[in-house]
Protein backbone atom coordinates (compact mmCIF):
# COMPACT_ATOMS: atom_id res chain seq x y z
CA UNK A 1 0.00 0.00 0.00
CA UNK A 2 1.35 3.43 -0.72
CA UNK A 3 0.42 6.81 -0.79
CA UNK A 4 -0.45 7.30 -4.89
CA UNK A 5 -3.68 8.41 -3.79
CA UNK A 6 -2.89 10.61 -1.40
CA UNK A 7 -4.94 14.38 -2.04
CA UNK A 8 -2.13 16.41 -2.28
CA UNK A 9 1.49 16.71 -3.69
CA UNK A 10 2.94 18.31 -1.02
CA UNK A 11 4.13 18.26 2.62
CA UNK A 12 0.93 19.29 4.69
CA UNK A 13 0.49 19.47 7.94
CA UNK A 14 -2.66 19.79 9.89
CA UNK A 15 -3.26 21.01 13.69
CA UNK A 16 -3.39 17.79 15.61
CA UNK A 17 -0.89 14.86 17.28
CA UNK A 18 1.15 12.99 14.91
CA UNK A 19 1.51 15.70 12.02
CA UNK A 20 5.32 15.10 11.98
CA UNK A 21 5.25 11.38 12.55
CA UNK A 22 5.92 9.59 15.30
CA UNK A 23 8.57 11.39 17.08
CA UNK A 24 8.42 8.60 20.19
CA UNK A 25 10.58 6.58 18.51
CA UNK A 26 13.40 9.46 18.55
CA UNK A 27 13.26 9.04 22.01
CA UNK A 28 16.33 7.95 24.11
CA UNK A 29 15.09 8.75 27.64
CA UNK A 30 11.66 8.29 29.10
CA UNK A 31 10.04 11.20 31.87
CA UNK A 32 8.91 8.64 34.64
CA UNK A 33 6.81 10.80 37.09
CA UNK A 34 7.06 9.86 41.35
CA UNK A 35 3.75 10.58 42.05
CA UNK A 36 4.43 11.24 45.33
CA UNK A 37 6.18 14.47 44.54
CA UNK A 38 4.15 15.31 42.01
CA UNK A 39 2.02 18.86 43.18
CA UNK A 40 -1.23 17.87 41.72
CA UNK A 41 -1.10 14.18 43.12
CA UNK A 42 -0.21 15.39 46.32
CA UNK A 43 -2.92 17.77 46.78
CA UNK A 44 -5.24 16.53 44.45
CA UNK A 45 -6.23 19.61 43.12
CA UNK A 46 -5.46 21.38 39.57
CA UNK A 47 -2.16 22.99 40.48
CA UNK A 48 1.22 23.51 38.92
CA UNK A 49 1.31 21.64 35.45
CA UNK A 50 4.73 23.44 34.85
CA UNK A 51 5.12 20.09 33.13
CA UNK A 52 1.89 20.41 30.89
CA UNK A 53 3.27 24.20 30.31
CA UNK A 54 6.31 23.77 29.20
CA UNK A 55 6.26 20.67 26.89
CA UNK A 56 7.59 21.96 23.51
CA UNK A 57 5.54 18.60 21.77
CA UNK A 58 2.10 18.89 23.97
CA UNK A 59 2.26 15.48 25.16
CA UNK A 60 1.41 15.99 28.71
CA UNK A 61 -2.09 16.40 29.82
CA UNK A 62 -3.44 18.36 31.87
CA UNK A 63 -4.94 16.16 34.53
CA UNK A 64 -4.40 14.48 37.64
CA UNK A 65 -2.13 12.48 37.12
CA UNK A 66 -0.10 14.37 34.45
CA UNK A 67 0.32 11.69 32.14
CA UNK A 68 2.78 11.58 29.02
CA UNK A 69 1.98 10.63 25.19
CA UNK A 70 4.82 8.33 24.46
CA UNK A 71 3.85 7.89 20.99
CA UNK A 72 5.13 11.59 20.13
CA UNK A 73 7.05 12.41 23.55
CA UNK A 74 10.46 12.97 21.75
CA UNK A 75 12.15 12.68 25.64
CA UNK A 76 13.87 16.07 25.74
CA UNK A 77 13.60 15.98 29.09
CA UNK A 78 12.42 19.74 29.52
CA UNK A 79 9.50 18.72 31.84
CA UNK A 80 12.31 16.93 34.02
CA UNK A 81 14.30 19.73 33.77
CA UNK A 82 11.25 22.54 34.93
CA UNK A 83 9.39 20.35 37.61
CA UNK A 84 9.66 22.20 40.80
CA UNK A 85 9.78 19.14 42.68
CA UNK A 86 12.04 16.95 40.41
CA UNK A 87 9.15 14.75 40.64
CA UNK A 88 9.92 13.73 36.92
CA UNK A 89 13.22 11.92 36.40
CA UNK A 90 14.61 11.10 32.74
CA UNK A 91 15.43 7.29 32.60
CA UNK A 92 17.46 5.69 30.02
CA UNK A 93 15.06 3.69 27.51
CA UNK A 94 17.28 0.53 27.67
CA UNK A 95 15.68 -0.10 30.80
CA UNK A 96 12.12 -0.53 29.64
CA UNK A 97 11.48 -3.92 28.43
CA UNK A 98 10.29 -4.22 24.74
CA UNK A 99 6.57 -4.60 26.01
CA UNK A 100 6.86 -1.44 27.98
CA UNK A 101 8.20 0.43 24.51
CA UNK A 102 5.25 -0.03 22.48
CA UNK B 1 -2.98 45.72 -31.37
CA UNK B 2 0.61 45.65 -33.16
CA UNK B 3 2.60 47.90 -31.48
CA UNK B 4 6.48 48.68 -31.14
CA UNK B 5 7.86 47.92 -27.70
CA UNK B 6 10.88 46.30 -26.28
CA UNK B 7 11.27 42.40 -25.08
CA UNK B 8 11.28 43.98 -21.32
CA UNK B 9 8.17 45.79 -21.93
CA UNK B 10 6.95 42.71 -23.83
CA UNK B 11 6.95 41.04 -20.78
CA UNK B 12 5.69 43.56 -18.44
CA UNK B 13 2.83 43.86 -20.48
CA UNK B 14 2.05 39.83 -20.63
CA UNK B 15 2.35 40.13 -16.93
CA UNK B 16 -0.38 42.97 -16.99
CA UNK B 17 -2.75 41.17 -19.43
CA UNK B 18 -2.37 37.69 -17.11
CA UNK B 19 -3.72 39.80 -13.91
CA UNK B 20 -1.05 39.32 -11.63
CA UNK B 21 -1.93 39.98 -7.74
CA UNK B 22 1.09 40.37 -6.33
CA UNK B 23 4.87 41.42 -7.74
CA UNK B 24 8.38 41.25 -5.78
CA UNK B 25 11.15 41.78 -7.45
CA UNK B 26 14.68 43.16 -6.65
CA UNK B 27 16.12 45.44 -10.08
CA UNK B 28 19.18 43.99 -11.74
CA UNK B 29 20.45 44.82 -14.99
CA UNK B 30 19.21 43.81 -17.90
CA UNK B 31 16.26 42.80 -16.16
CA UNK B 32 16.03 46.73 -14.37
CA UNK B 33 13.45 47.99 -17.20
CA UNK B 34 10.62 45.28 -16.77
CA UNK B 35 10.00 45.69 -13.07
CA UNK B 36 9.91 49.66 -13.48
CA UNK B 37 7.04 48.85 -15.93
CA UNK B 38 5.20 47.11 -13.82
CA UNK B 39 5.69 49.31 -10.75
CA UNK B 40 4.67 52.18 -12.93
CA UNK B 41 1.33 50.09 -13.74
CA UNK B 42 0.77 49.29 -10.71
CA UNK B 43 1.25 52.99 -9.09
CA UNK B 44 -0.67 54.51 -11.88
CA UNK B 45 -3.67 52.07 -11.37
CA UNK B 46 -3.20 50.41 -14.09
CA UNK B 47 -2.85 46.73 -12.47
CA UNK B 48 -4.95 45.99 -9.42
CA UNK B 49 -2.13 44.40 -7.95
CA UNK B 50 0.67 44.65 -4.85
CA UNK B 51 4.34 45.34 -5.51
CA UNK B 52 6.32 44.66 -2.91
CA UNK B 53 9.90 46.15 -2.72
CA UNK B 54 12.32 43.99 -1.43
CA UNK B 55 15.92 44.33 -0.63
CA UNK B 56 17.30 40.94 -2.00
CA UNK B 57 16.32 38.49 -5.08
CA UNK B 58 15.93 35.94 -2.33
CA UNK B 59 13.75 38.13 0.05
CA UNK B 60 11.30 38.86 -4.23
CA UNK B 61 11.24 35.03 -4.45
CA UNK B 62 10.42 34.49 -0.69
CA UNK B 63 7.75 36.84 -1.21
CA UNK B 64 6.04 35.14 -4.35
CA UNK B 65 6.40 32.10 -2.98
CA UNK B 66 4.42 33.11 -0.30
CA UNK B 67 1.45 35.28 -1.87
CA UNK B 68 1.89 32.25 -4.41
CA UNK B 69 0.64 29.70 -0.94
CA UNK B 70 -1.58 32.39 -0.10
CA UNK B 71 -3.68 31.83 -3.25
CA UNK B 72 -2.16 34.88 -5.27
CA UNK B 73 -0.94 34.82 -8.84
CA UNK B 74 2.32 36.07 -8.33
CA UNK B 75 5.33 37.62 -10.56
CA UNK B 76 8.98 38.31 -10.20
CA UNK B 77 11.78 38.36 -12.29
CA UNK B 78 15.40 38.65 -12.27
CA UNK B 79 19.02 37.87 -14.04
CA UNK B 80 22.31 36.32 -13.77
CA UNK B 81 23.55 36.74 -10.06
CA UNK B 82 20.35 37.89 -9.06
CA UNK B 83 18.87 34.31 -9.84
CA UNK B 84 22.13 32.96 -8.48
CA UNK B 85 21.17 34.56 -4.83
CA UNK B 86 17.26 32.96 -5.38
CA UNK B 87 18.61 29.58 -6.03
CA UNK B 88 17.97 28.19 -2.51
CA UNK B 89 14.16 29.72 -2.59
CA UNK B 90 14.33 28.83 -6.47
CA UNK B 91 14.25 24.79 -5.12
CA UNK B 92 11.75 25.26 -2.89
CA UNK B 93 9.18 27.00 -5.19
CA UNK B 94 9.25 23.62 -7.38
CA UNK B 95 9.38 21.50 -4.22
CA UNK B 96 6.32 23.47 -3.27
CA UNK B 97 4.87 23.35 -6.10
CA UNK B 98 3.65 26.36 -6.31
CA UNK B 99 2.67 28.14 -10.22
CA UNK B 100 4.99 30.93 -10.22
CA UNK B 101 5.92 32.66 -13.51
CA UNK B 102 9.43 34.30 -13.54
CA UNK B 103 11.47 35.88 -16.10
CA UNK B 104 14.87 35.59 -16.45
CA UNK B 105 16.50 37.99 -18.55
CA UNK B 106 19.46 35.94 -19.49
CA UNK B 107 23.30 37.44 -18.75
CA UNK B 108 26.68 36.14 -17.92
CA UNK B 109 27.27 35.31 -14.32
CA UNK B 110 30.45 36.64 -12.47
CA UNK B 111 33.26 36.13 -11.58
CA UNK B 112 34.48 38.40 -12.91
CA UNK B 113 31.57 40.79 -13.51
CA UNK B 114 30.20 41.02 -16.71
CA UNK B 115 26.50 42.27 -17.24
CA UNK B 116 26.21 41.32 -20.80
CA UNK B 117 24.30 38.21 -22.65
CA UNK B 118 24.90 34.75 -22.24
CA UNK B 119 22.54 31.83 -20.48
CA UNK B 120 25.00 30.36 -18.10
CA UNK B 121 22.36 32.10 -15.46
CA UNK B 122 19.59 29.96 -16.38
CA UNK B 123 21.38 26.59 -17.64
CA UNK B 124 22.96 26.74 -14.04
CA UNK B 125 19.46 26.44 -12.93
CA UNK B 126 18.06 23.55 -14.91
CA UNK B 127 18.10 21.15 -12.32
CA UNK B 128 15.78 22.83 -9.81
CA UNK B 129 12.78 21.56 -11.05
CA UNK B 130 11.27 24.42 -12.86
CA UNK B 131 10.04 24.27 -16.16
CA UNK B 132 11.83 26.35 -18.85
CA UNK B 133 10.80 28.02 -21.76
CA UNK B 134 13.88 29.94 -23.78
CA UNK B 135 12.20 32.67 -26.49
CA UNK B 136 13.17 34.07 -29.61
CA UNK B 137 11.85 36.78 -30.40
CA UNK B 138 8.67 39.85 -28.52
CA UNK B 139 6.11 37.75 -29.61
CA UNK B 140 7.33 34.78 -28.22
CA UNK B 141 8.16 37.23 -24.78
CA UNK B 142 4.28 38.24 -24.68
CA UNK B 143 2.74 34.70 -25.61
CA UNK B 144 4.77 32.66 -23.41
CA UNK B 145 4.59 34.65 -20.31
CA UNK B 146 0.39 34.30 -20.69
CA UNK B 147 0.84 30.59 -21.82
CA UNK B 148 2.97 29.96 -18.56
CA UNK B 149 0.23 31.26 -15.88
CA UNK B 150 -1.85 28.49 -17.73
CA UNK B 151 0.42 26.24 -17.68
CA UNK B 152 1.96 26.32 -14.91
CA UNK B 153 -1.39 26.44 -12.58
CA UNK B 154 -2.59 23.62 -14.62
CA UNK B 155 0.56 21.53 -13.38
CA UNK B 156 1.37 23.30 -10.05
CA UNK B 157 5.21 23.85 -11.17
CA UNK B 158 6.60 26.89 -11.67
CA UNK B 159 7.99 28.47 -14.84
CA UNK B 160 11.05 30.24 -16.02
CA UNK B 161 10.50 32.62 -19.14
CA UNK B 162 13.93 32.96 -20.11
CA UNK B 163 15.02 35.72 -23.20
CA UNK B 164 17.93 37.16 -23.98
CA UNK B 165 19.30 40.26 -21.59
CA UNK B 166 19.75 43.26 -24.47
CA UNK B 167 19.76 41.26 -27.43
CA UNK B 168 16.28 40.79 -26.77
CA UNK B 169 15.25 42.91 -23.70
CA UNK B 170 16.55 46.16 -24.88
CA UNK B 171 15.63 45.76 -28.51
CA UNK B 172 12.59 47.42 -29.72
CA UNK B 173 10.28 44.95 -32.21
CA UNK B 174 6.38 44.81 -33.24
CA UNK B 175 4.76 42.76 -32.15
CA UNK B 176 0.75 42.03 -31.48
CA UNK B 177 -0.36 43.17 -28.00
CA UNK B 178 -3.00 40.42 -27.35
CA UNK B 179 -6.86 41.86 -26.24
CA UNK B 180 -7.45 41.77 -22.40
CA UNK B 181 -11.11 39.91 -23.01
CA UNK B 182 -8.88 37.49 -25.25
CA UNK B 183 -6.38 36.99 -22.24
CA UNK B 184 -9.44 36.46 -19.68
CA UNK B 185 -10.89 33.90 -21.85
CA UNK B 186 -7.50 32.20 -22.48
CA UNK B 187 -6.44 32.31 -18.58
CA UNK B 188 -8.95 31.71 -16.05
CA UNK B 189 -8.56 33.35 -12.62
CA UNK B 190 -6.14 31.53 -9.82
CA UNK B 191 -7.69 29.29 -7.93
CA UNK B 192 -5.40 26.81 -6.32
CA UNK B 193 -6.80 23.77 -4.65
CA UNK B 194 -5.52 24.88 -0.66
CA UNK B 195 -4.88 28.38 -0.31
CA UNK B 196 -3.52 29.53 3.35
CA UNK B 197 -6.33 30.93 5.45
CA UNK B 198 -7.47 31.18 8.98
CA UNK B 199 -10.22 29.33 8.47
CA UNK B 200 -8.30 26.56 7.41
CA UNK B 201 -4.88 26.56 9.56
CA UNK B 202 -2.21 24.17 8.17
CA UNK B 203 1.98 23.96 8.32
CA UNK B 204 2.95 23.67 4.49
CA UNK B 205 6.16 22.01 3.28
CA UNK B 206 6.93 20.80 7.07
CA UNK B 207 9.77 18.54 7.66
CA UNK B 208 9.51 14.68 6.10
CA UNK B 209 11.33 11.63 7.61
CA UNK B 210 12.80 9.47 5.85
CA UNK B 211 9.52 7.25 5.74
CA UNK B 212 5.82 7.62 5.27
CA UNK B 213 3.72 8.30 7.57
CA UNK B 214 -0.16 8.60 8.39
CA UNK B 215 -1.54 12.44 8.79
CA UNK B 216 -4.18 13.52 11.37
CA UNK B 217 -6.90 11.98 9.68
CA UNK B 218 -5.31 8.68 9.70
CA UNK B 219 -4.32 9.05 5.45
CA UNK B 220 -1.31 7.34 4.19
CA UNK B 221 0.93 10.62 3.14
CA UNK B 222 3.57 11.23 1.11
CA UNK B 223 7.28 11.33 2.12
CA UNK B 224 10.28 13.38 0.61
CA UNK B 225 11.20 10.44 -2.10
CA UNK B 226 7.31 10.39 -2.96
CA UNK B 227 6.72 14.64 -3.46
CA UNK B 228 9.99 14.34 -5.48
CA UNK B 229 8.61 11.51 -7.51
CA UNK B 230 5.60 13.30 -7.90
CA UNK B 231 7.35 16.80 -8.98
CA UNK B 232 9.21 14.36 -12.00
CA UNK B 233 6.64 12.75 -13.18
CA UNK B 234 4.42 15.94 -13.55
CA UNK B 235 7.57 17.62 -15.24
CA UNK B 236 7.12 14.69 -18.15
CA UNK B 237 3.34 15.45 -18.02
CA UNK B 238 4.43 18.76 -18.73
CA UNK B 239 5.16 18.22 -22.26
CA UNK B 240 1.49 17.15 -22.58
CA UNK B 241 0.26 20.36 -20.76
CA UNK B 242 2.10 22.45 -23.16
CA UNK B 243 0.47 20.97 -26.14
CA UNK B 244 -2.63 21.82 -24.94
CA UNK B 245 -1.92 25.05 -24.04
CA UNK B 246 -0.32 25.83 -27.36
CA UNK B 247 -3.27 24.44 -29.10
CA UNK B 248 -6.10 26.73 -26.73
CA UNK B 249 -3.46 29.63 -27.24
CA UNK B 250 -3.73 29.25 -31.38
CA UNK B 251 -7.01 28.72 -31.24
CA UNK B 252 -8.14 31.67 -29.63
CA UNK B 253 -5.15 33.85 -30.91
CA UNK B 254 -4.70 32.32 -34.11
CA UNK B 255 -1.04 32.25 -34.03
CA UNK B 256 0.67 28.81 -32.71
CA UNK B 257 3.34 26.12 -33.25
CA UNK B 258 5.24 23.18 -32.52
CA UNK B 259 4.95 23.89 -28.74
CA UNK B 260 8.45 22.50 -27.66
CA UNK B 261 11.30 22.95 -30.64
CA UNK B 262 10.63 25.50 -33.78
CA UNK B 263 12.32 24.67 -36.89
CA UNK B 264 13.40 26.60 -40.14
CA UNK B 265 14.29 24.55 -43.28
CA UNK B 266 14.81 21.40 -41.40
CA UNK B 267 12.45 18.67 -43.70
CA UNK B 268 15.33 18.39 -46.29
CA UNK B 269 18.12 19.32 -44.33
CA UNK B 270 21.35 17.10 -44.22
CA UNK B 271 23.00 19.33 -41.17
CA UNK B 272 20.79 20.84 -38.56
CA UNK B 273 22.19 23.44 -35.95
CA UNK B 274 20.19 23.61 -32.78
CA UNK B 275 20.53 26.03 -30.01
CA UNK B 276 17.88 28.36 -27.13
CA UNK B 277 16.68 31.56 -27.71
CA UNK B 278 17.40 34.39 -29.93
CA UNK B 279 21.24 32.99 -31.11
CA UNK B 280 18.57 30.88 -33.51
CA UNK B 281 16.99 33.49 -35.03
CA UNK B 282 19.95 34.61 -35.80
CA UNK B 283 21.19 31.52 -37.30
CA UNK B 284 18.55 31.46 -40.00
CA UNK B 285 20.66 34.21 -41.52
CA UNK B 286 23.61 31.42 -41.94
CA UNK B 287 21.04 28.58 -43.02
CA UNK B 288 20.11 31.43 -46.05
CA UNK B 289 23.82 31.81 -46.95
CA UNK B 290 24.69 28.20 -46.59
CA UNK B 291 21.37 27.13 -48.44
CA UNK B 292 22.79 29.57 -51.41
CA UNK B 293 25.85 27.55 -51.70
CA UNK B 294 24.33 23.93 -52.15
CA UNK B 295 24.74 22.92 -48.58
CA UNK B 296 21.46 21.79 -47.53
CA UNK B 297 21.11 23.32 -43.77
CA UNK B 298 18.54 24.07 -40.92
CA UNK B 299 18.34 25.39 -37.18
CA UNK B 300 15.90 23.94 -34.65
CA UNK B 301 15.49 26.64 -31.92
CA UNK B 302 14.51 24.40 -28.47
CA UNK B 303 11.61 26.27 -26.82
CA UNK B 304 10.89 24.09 -23.80
CA UNK B 305 14.10 22.98 -22.57
CA UNK B 306 12.87 21.49 -19.52
CA UNK B 307 10.79 19.49 -19.20
CA UNK B 308 13.40 18.43 -22.16
CA UNK B 309 11.41 16.96 -25.42
CA UNK B 310 13.63 14.15 -25.70
CA UNK B 311 10.70 12.64 -28.64
CA UNK B 312 10.22 15.54 -30.21
CA UNK B 313 13.76 16.37 -30.48
CA UNK B 314 15.10 13.18 -31.42
CA UNK B 315 12.43 12.83 -34.33
CA UNK B 316 13.13 16.31 -35.54
CA UNK B 317 16.59 15.15 -36.20
CA UNK B 318 16.73 11.60 -36.95
CA UNK B 319 18.78 10.65 -39.80
CA UNK B 320 20.44 14.07 -40.02
CA UNK B 321 24.44 13.75 -41.00
CA UNK B 322 25.00 16.33 -38.33
CA UNK B 323 23.78 18.63 -35.77
CA UNK B 324 25.64 21.04 -34.67
CA UNK B 325 24.90 22.53 -31.18
CA UNK B 326 25.71 26.66 -30.20
CA UNK B 327 25.60 27.54 -26.89
CA UNK B 328 25.80 30.32 -24.63
CA UNK B 329 26.37 28.66 -21.75
CA UNK B 330 28.40 25.15 -20.98
CA UNK B 331 28.37 22.55 -18.23
CA UNK B 332 31.96 23.51 -16.94
CA UNK B 333 34.36 20.66 -17.22
CA UNK B 334 32.78 19.00 -20.05
CA UNK B 335 30.44 20.68 -23.04
CA UNK B 336 27.00 22.72 -22.80
CA UNK B 337 24.51 21.02 -21.01
CA UNK B 338 22.00 21.19 -24.03
CA UNK B 339 24.43 19.01 -26.29
CA UNK B 340 24.68 16.25 -23.21
CA UNK B 341 20.81 16.72 -23.37
CA UNK B 342 20.70 16.15 -26.70
CA UNK B 343 22.93 13.65 -27.33
CA UNK B 344 21.46 11.75 -24.14
CA UNK B 345 17.79 11.71 -26.61
CA UNK B 346 19.51 10.87 -29.76
CA UNK B 347 20.79 8.02 -27.82
CA UNK B 348 17.78 7.08 -26.43
CA UNK B 349 15.62 7.02 -29.28
CA UNK B 350 18.18 6.52 -32.32
CA UNK B 351 20.62 4.04 -30.97
CA UNK B 352 21.07 1.11 -33.10
CA UNK B 353 18.18 2.48 -36.09
CA UNK B 354 21.35 3.38 -38.34
CA UNK B 355 19.83 7.09 -37.96
CA UNK B 356 21.99 8.53 -35.64
CA UNK B 357 23.65 11.92 -36.65
CA UNK B 358 27.38 13.41 -35.05
CA UNK B 359 26.81 15.76 -32.55
CA UNK B 360 28.89 18.83 -32.17
CA UNK B 361 29.65 21.52 -30.04
CA UNK B 362 30.06 25.57 -30.54
CA UNK B 363 30.29 27.77 -27.64
CA UNK B 364 29.18 31.80 -29.00
CA UNK B 365 28.72 34.52 -27.28
CA UNK B 366 29.90 34.56 -23.67
CA UNK B 367 30.01 37.22 -21.71
CA UNK B 368 28.49 38.94 -24.33
CA UNK B 369 31.29 38.29 -27.01
CA UNK B 370 29.85 39.83 -30.47
CA UNK B 371 28.41 36.82 -31.97
CA UNK B 372 29.62 37.61 -36.03
CA UNK B 373 26.68 36.03 -37.95
CA UNK B 374 30.15 35.07 -40.73
CA UNK B 375 31.86 33.56 -37.94
CA UNK B 376 28.42 31.52 -37.09
CA UNK B 377 28.28 30.77 -41.15
CA UNK B 378 31.94 29.68 -41.60
CA UNK B 379 31.63 27.35 -38.32
CA UNK B 380 28.54 26.06 -39.52
CA UNK B 381 30.02 25.32 -42.95
CA UNK B 382 33.27 23.58 -41.79
CA UNK B 383 30.96 21.70 -39.21
CA UNK B 384 29.02 19.93 -41.88
CA UNK B 385 32.09 18.96 -43.80
CA UNK B 386 33.69 16.55 -40.69
CA UNK B 387 33.79 17.43 -37.08
CA UNK B 388 36.27 19.97 -35.99
CA UNK B 389 36.92 19.25 -32.77
CA UNK B 390 36.18 16.33 -30.22
CA UNK B 391 35.99 19.49 -26.97
CA UNK B 392 33.46 21.84 -27.63
CA UNK B 393 34.39 24.93 -29.79
CA UNK B 394 34.73 28.18 -28.42
CA UNK B 395 33.92 31.02 -31.85
CA UNK B 396 35.05 34.26 -31.59
CA UNK B 397 38.31 33.68 -28.68
CA UNK B 398 40.89 36.22 -28.80
CA UNK B 399 43.55 33.50 -27.21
Amino acid sequence: MGTRNYRRKTSHSEHGPGDGGRTGSWRVERPVLDQSLCIPCKRNKEACFICWLFCPEIVISRTIPPRVDLEYCKGCGICAEECPTRAITMVDEAKFSEEDKE
Amino acid sequence: MHIIENGNAAAALGVKLCRANVIAAYPITPQTPLTEKLSEYVERGDMKAEYIPVESEHSALAVCIAASSAGARVFTATSANGLLYMHEQVQWASGARLPIVMCVVNRAVGAPWNIWNDQQDSISQRDTGWIQIYCADHQQIIDTVIKAYWIAEKVSIPIMVCYDGYILSHTFMPFDLPDQEKVDGFLPPFKPEYALSPEEPANLNTVTLPDVRLDVHGELAHSYMEIRYLLQEDLRTTLTVAADAEKRFGEIFDRCGDPYIESYRCDDADHVAVGLGSLTYQLRVSVDALRKEGIKVGVMGVRFYRPFPDEAIANALKGKKTVIVFEKALSYGYEGALTSDLKSALYEHLAGTGTLPSVQNFIVGIGGREIRTDDLTQMFRSATQGRVSREPTWIGLKL
